[in-house]
């Protein structure tokens, strides 16, 4: 392809139920990558909830579908930026959130961290860095 | 839409994929490789029950890349690759063999 590789940064700030945001978000992010874009995603405010280990929805009537994240490193999409300061707003540190990680095959599939906790202010220069951000 | 397998009958959707993920029997699948003119061999299993395992884990079908990439990391190169792959499953190894394992359609497929 002669197009140039764009960065894309998917902006996550809802809570993973009660809405369609967060699994509409994964999917257009699980779509996306198919195409030869540098992507990365970022959770702030209550989205940072998306990615909380132990997700239960059995009385919710929704589908679980925290498990799919794991599944990005697959996809070559493996960085992962949660802000510092949502974490602490909710009481959350990131032992709270799932253990995300990617195989590096140029290194013999060594298993590397996907997620990155980032301030606020970070997270801004990070976005500002973007040619796309989409927000949900 | 539907298909019969083993005496029974089980709803399929527009394109043929299985409705209810948890009513797959392999009878569905060598039924679904018979209309699609394929023998199912030890190989195609393989495929075929990796796919379910990685439903299992991940809540979706991989795109067709990433199945290529997760076969040659759990069975070797020889294995992953696509012409290996589609000379297993000739319509593309992420829907055809999606659909026999009675997933949906692969996310990220276009």
């Amino acid at each position: 392809m002669s197009e140039q590789i764009k960065k894309f940064l998917y902006l996550n700030r809802r809570a993973p139920y009660g809405t369609i945001y967060a699994w509409e978000s994964l999917e257009v992010v699980l779509i996306g990558a198919a195409f030869d874009q540098k992507v990365s995603l970022a959770f702030v405010d209550d989205g940072v909830f998306e990615i909380v280990k132990g997700q239960d929805t059995s009385e919710s009537g929704f589908k679980n579908f925290s498990p799919t994240y794991a599944a990005l490193g697959d996809y070559d999409v493996n960085q992962l930026f949660v802000e510092k300061e949502s974490l602490e707003e909710r009481g959350l540190s990131i032992d709270d959130l799932m253990h995300l990680t990617w195989e590096d095959e140029d290194e013999d599939w060594a298993e590397k961290d996907s997620i990155r906790v980032v301030s606020r202010s970070e997270l801004s220069e990070i976005m500002a860095d973007q040619d796309v951000v989409f927000s949900f | 839409m539907a298909i019969e397998a083993d005496g029974k009958s089980f709803e399929t959707d527009e394109e043929g994929y299985l409705v209810n993920l948890n009513d797959w029997i392999p009878g569905i699948a060598a039924v679904m490789a018979k209309e699609d003119d394929l023998e199912l061999t030890d190989e195609h299993w393989e495929i075929i029950n990796f796919l379910r395992e990685y439903y299992e884990e991940y809540q979706i079908a991989p795109a067709v890349r990433v199945l290529t990439k997760a076969v040659g990391k759990r069975m070797g190169k020889d294995k992953g690759n696509s012409k290996y792959l589609y000379s297993l499953f000739p319509y593309g190894p992420g829907k055809q063999a999606c659909r026999f394992a009675g997933l949906p359609k692969p996310t990220g497929c276009i």
